[in-house]
């Protein structure tokens, strides 16, 4: 039991309350559990029954099934250059919000949450649109311009931001850029800045710092964050299906990939890679749960 | 708090703009031109372009239908959501700890897969409750219904997370007062600790319905895109997108992209209200 519940117990509470509050607590507790079972529970446990009704083999060839296969090792890799790419600029978001002011500060730092806010398939459809073949950004690599020329010389004729593996990347990483920043910015906030001041009048330079005081401290909050950035990147549908094109064997993601199964009514298989990938997201976000207990005061019990 | 205070540097040196530039260049690239493409995009053949795009009837139809949803979704939850919050903060019974881990679910698992558990309990060929489905002929999946249910379940956690935070950090010592003054259950509720938590209450409003009305992997696989009966907004602009109807999937996602901004807009106000929210 935390403490901070410890406190809020008073031992006059239920004295004071008698029986009719007693009655109207077991009811709204009734109610709230029938609301979670029916909304939560049972949707979960509808996975684990379609999967019990499927003999042992039949499931285990539809989770190893090549095209599922090739499916789980794209998006764990795309999945882990994306945070990757959100650790390293996230740390850089975080840093500059914290530490420095400048123009247009306040702008940046509310963008940042816009992936929370604008909903996937809009994402996605601006992106193709900036970084699509054709697209305003996009273009630049199209044959006829002179990097899609010098591209084309290089033995790379058809580099696209899109419909290919980097547009999973692009997804990913648009999808989950606040996590990195929101989590470290209060662990950089936290570091106290005497230690910093002292840090540098002993002589420590900039880099020192960041090696010796700034990165220790932020390292944990960094971990929380690649390991969120993992789960939510696996998951992610609406910005990916819309950015990858979905060939398979090359840019079909898993979610993608459950998603046709579901459209063919292949239910079985559809379900035997939804439990794969439901048991790494739970599994990631146990990893972050343990990094950063701490953080969570009313999860302590 | 102490630890919280302002120690942003004035003066800023060459490697300070070069990390500056690094990173806005970063969020640029990746979220700043992305959204402001999206009204680009929507107004760039002129505003009759733009109003054809939208004032079609399977836009309108998309656009009541999402709002539905949203209108159930978002006040069950909430009024689930303060109780499920208020049970975790002031109560010990069996399953708390459990109660809370099953909360922050939603916010895990895919879309997809959230789609693909209503299919399987609600789909009248194969799933679990078929029999009594075919039965009583209820339409659920490939219905108004399954996006709705969908709905209130991908919005689930929004709520209870922000409240429950704010009615710990608010203590018992006010209710008990006002009990021992004589107030009831409701006059404690709606007068002591409802004004307590009210920003708190708003901010999970705030982002539950953000969070519906943009929802799309999950009601793409239950909705069936019937146009005129089960498409919502989010599935609307998909279609216009791969129809290359590129000025309306534009149009309708520039409604969901000036939402987006407002929600961000809301957030940063809510937050100079009550600075114990975070992020």
């Amino acid at each position: 039991m935390s403490p901070l519940f410890q406190a809020n117990q008073s031992r006059l509470y239920p004295w004071l309350l008698g029986w009719q509050w007693h009655l109207n607590q077991r009811v709204t507790q009734a109610l709230v559990w029938v609301y979670f079972l029916f909304i939560l529970v049972l949707p979960l446990s509808s996975l684990f029954w379609k999967a019990s009704q499927e003999p042992l083999t039949d499931l285990w060839t539809a989770i190893a099934a090549p095209a599922a296969w090739d499916a789980y090792k794209l998006t764990l890799t795309t999945a882990l250059i994306a945070a990757s790419i959100n650790t390293v600029f996230g740390l850089i978001l975080a840093w500059i919000l914290t530490r420095y002011t400048f123009p247009g500060k306040r702008i940046a730092d509310a963008l940042i949450d816009l992936p929370f806010a604008l909903p996937g398939v809009v994402a996605g459809i601006t992106l193709v649109a900036l970084y699509g073949p054709g697209g305003i950004i996009g273009q630049i690599f199209d044959p006829g311009n002179p990097l899609g020329n010098l591209l084309e010389q290089l033995g790379l004729p058809e580099v696209s931001l899109t419909t290919s593996v980097i547009g999973v990347v692009l997804a990913q990483v648009y999808v989950t850029l606040p996590f990195v920043v929101r989590i470290v910015q209060p662990a950089l906030l936290a570091i106290e800045p005497e230690v910093e001041e002292v840090a540098m009048t002993l002589g420590a330079r900039p880099r020192q710092l960041f090696w010796r005081i700034i990165l220790p401290q932020s390292l944990n909050s960094l971990l929380t964050g690649f390991t969120l950035v993992l789960a939510r990147a696996i998951g992610e549908y609406g910005v990916v299906v819309i950015l990858s094109g979905n060939i398979p064997y090359q840019t079909l993601v898993s979610t993608v990939y459950i998603y046709q199964r579901i459209e063919e009514f292949q239910l079985s298989q559809a379900t035997a890679v939804a439990i794969v990938l439901l048991i790494m997201s739970v599994l990631l976000l146990g990893v972050a749960n343990a990094c950063q207990g701490w953080s969570r005061p009313w999860d302590a019990e | 708090m102490n630890v919280n205070r302002i120690r942003a540097q004035k003066t800023i040196s060459a490697w300070g703009w070069l990390w500056i530039g690094l990173g806005l260049g970063f969020l640029g690239l990746v979220v700043g031109l992305p959204v402001i493409n999206i009204f680009y995009q929507a107004f760039n053949k002129g505003l009759l372009a733009y109003w054809q795009g939208i004032n079609t009837p399977q836009a309108w139809h998309a656009i009541g239908l999402t709002l539905t949803a949203v209108m159930i979704a978002v006040p069950l939850n909430t009024v689930f959501g303060i109780s499920a919050a208020w049970m975790i903060a002031r109560q010990q019974f069996w399953g708390r700890k459990l109660l809370l881990q099953l909360i922050d679910l939603p916010l895990t698992i895919s879309p997809i897969i959230v789609g693909l558990m209503f299919v399987l309990l609600y789909s009248p060929l194969g799933s679990l409750f078929e029999y009594w489905v075919n039965q009583w002929n209820l339409k659920i999946i490939f219905a108004w219904p399954g996006l709705v249910l969908v709905t209130v379940f991908v919005t689930l956690p929004f709520v209870v997370r922000e409240v429950l935070p704010a009615l710990q950090d608010l203590g018992r010592e006010q209710e008990e007062s006002a009990k021992t003054l004589g107030a009831n259950g409701w006059q404690v509720f709606w007068q002591v600790v409802l004004p307590n938590i009210r920003w708190a209450v708003l901010y999970g409003v705030l982002l539950s319905t953000a969070r519906a009305l943009g929802e799309f992997g999950a009601v793409s696989v239950v909705s069936g895109k019937i146009i005129g009966e089960t498409n919502t907004l989010t599935l609307h602009i998909e279609r216009m997108y791969l129809e290359y109807e590129t000025i309306a999937a534009f149009a309708g996602a520039s409604l969901l992209g000036l939402v987006a901004l407002l929600t961000l807009i809301c957030q940063e106000l809510l937050r100079r209200y009550d600075n114990r929210i975070a992020s």
